[in-house]
């Protein structure tokens, strides 16, 4: 009996890890595809995908966007949330949890309609489509992010250590550089990766706020009108590996400290 | 609390620059957008012709039905493939294993959003991988129509849900306390019926939340419907989308978007009591 159900388990296990892993090892597998279409049978292995997704200059300048809007907007959103955080935290202000439920309340509604919002909004201020445009729209998503994560790890041990420094005569703006940022550094840093992560990716904002210049989401987007392409597959395949990159860094650096 | 003398000043400048940001990016766009949703595309001028527009027109009607279908089905298919699956990372692997088994069970979470619904269609295609093997294996004659369908679409959603899913399920496993399994275990209870009666339980309000989120980034989504579904059968986003792209038409889109987002803050507002009653 009970070696039956571990029997089933460990095949319902596997099923689920094979339904999970089916679309990224075909598309891995087929950006290296030596003919036109990323479809069996195999023909590779072959890197001319990759080669040409490296010399398209469409590919690489909105790589270059995505990189620019993701560190950019999450240094604003981070910032922010670290600021709006400190002060909710450690002052008594007159309708706190009103204004803190307001600072979160983006994290409810579809990136659709934040997106629909600001086109409105900037289509009637006269604001030109752009990639600060998108970025603005990409710290109203992480900014919340950013604040739930930071306020939430803001504890009562942490104000004695800045009783302590103000004590000692430390100015404000001294207990906030030297002993809060480091105290909050693994949640701000939490909130910094988790708002890249979610920039990097982020589609549909992108796709309404930017025309000429563009992020790489919406790139691929454009790609995605030829059909099935290898070109896709590769770009995506790097994609892919940008993140697992960035995932691994993070386990390594910031789960590590913590005692396990 | 004993501050100096620009302590009233103080928290004010460091909450007021995040306020001012929601207010300027969040909340005056959604002014922005209720007033356009009450204008006539064509002339301008006050009109509540967008809002009865959703309300005669049946076509607009059966994307509301789609988006509520389909949220529905892969909402109840993911929590059914990832409940068990959970469990087993949780109870079955090893403790040692178990952080790499989770790590490689939401790998693909972390791929480029339009990236996954993309790869999908290279697996569901006329010509793609599962088409091709059965053809290969003789089970059937001509390719079936997989993509460009409710079912496509629905695969699609499921494969990035049963992952969030997993994540908070497992989560929720991992926080209960040993000692009510064995309670229940000293009580006579068997494996099945201490599942049932006591983990079960214990888990559902984790559950209700990740059924929530699920909800609401399904019906809000935009980009898997439209890559894996096509335009055969529309949910809400691609109609939004759909009178931007063609038409320009901000007033309609603006209305829709209003109506989706009044259908989120419902299931909102009913999950959250649900919720509370479950605790008291």
């Amino acid at each position: 009996m009970r070696a039956a159900v571990r029997l089933a388990a460990w095949a319902y296990a596997i099923a689920v890890y094979g339904f999970i892993f089916l679309p990224v090892v075909v598309l891995v597998l087929f950006s290296l595809q030596a003919t036109s279409f990323p479809i069996p049978p195999f023909t590779g292995p072959s890197l001319r995908w990759y080669q040409s997704v490296l010399s398209d200059a469409r590919l690489t300048s909105a790589l270059v966007n995505s990189i620019l809007v993701a560190v950019l907007s999450s240094l604003a959103s981070v910032t922010l949330g670290f600021l709006s955080a400190w002060g909710f935290a450690r002052f008594v202000l007159p309708g706190s949890a009103l204004l803190r439920g307001l600072i979160t309340l983006p994290l409810t509604v579809s990136y659709l309609i934040i997106g629909m919002g600001l086109l409105v909004l900037f289509n009637w201020a006269g604001v030109p489509k752009s990639l600060l445009a998108a970025g603005i729209g990409h710290v109203v998503i992480n900014l919340p992010l950013c604040f739930a994560i930071i306020y939430s790890q803001m504890g009562d041990h942490q104000i004695n250590i800045e009783r302590a420094a103000r004590d000692l005569g430390a100015a404000e703006w001294k207990v906030l550089l030297l002993i809060t940022v480091p105290v909050m550094a693994p949640a701000i840093f939490a909130g910094f990766f988790l708002s890249m992560t979610f920039s990097w990716d982020e589609f549909v904002i992108s796709f309404l706020l930017t025309r000429f210049e563009t992020t790489l989401p919406v790139e691929i987007w454009n790609l995605l009108r030829s059909g099935l392409n290898p070109k896709t597959n590769a770009v995506g395949s790097l994609v892919f590996a940008v993140s697992i990159v960035l995932v691994v860094f993070f386990e390594l650096t910031l789960l590590r400290r913590k005692p396990a | 609390m004993a501050f100096t003398g620009n302590s009233r000043a103080l928290p004010w400048a460091l909450v007021t620059p995040a306020l001012a940001w929601t207010l300027l990016f969040f909340v005056l766009p959604f002014i922005a957008m209720g007033f356009s949703s009450l204008t006539a595309h064509e002339g301008g001028g006050f009109t509540l012709a967008n809002y009865s527009q959703f309300f005669t027109d049946p076509s607009y009607w059966r994307a509301m039905v789609n988006s509520l279908e389909v949220t529905a089905i892969v909402t109840v298919i993911s929590i059914l493939l990832a409940y068990p699956f959970a469990w087993i990372l949780a109870e079955q692997v090893p403790e040692r294993w178990q952080r790499l088994a989770l790590m490689l069970a939401v790998l693909p979470f972390w791929t480029s959003y339009v990236v996954r619904s993309y790869s999908w269609l290279l697996v569901l295609a006329q010509n793609g991988v599962i088409n091709r093997a059965l053809t290969g294996i003789g089970l059937i004659g001509e390719p079936l129509q997989l993509a460009n369908t409710r079912f496509a679409t629905v695969t699609g959603f499921v494969h990035f849900f049963v992952m969030l899913l997993t994540l908070t399920i497992f989560a929720n496993l991992k926080q209960l306390s040993p000692s009510y399994r064995k309670a229940a275990a000293d009580l006579g209870a068997g494996p099945v019926r201490t599942f049932i009666h006591v983990v079960l339980p214990l888990t559902l309000p984790g559950i209700m939340v990740g059924a929530f989120l699920t909800f609401v980034l399904c019906i809000g989504d935009y980009i898997t419907p439209q890559i894996l579904g096509g335009n055969n059968e529309l949910v809400m986003p691609q109609l939004v989308m759909m009178q931007i792209g063609r038409r320009g038409d901000f007033p309609l889109a603006s209305a829709l978007s209003i109506i989706l987002m009044a259908v989120v803050t419902i299931a909102y507002l009913a999950c959250a009591r649900w919720l509370k009653i479950e605790r008291a």
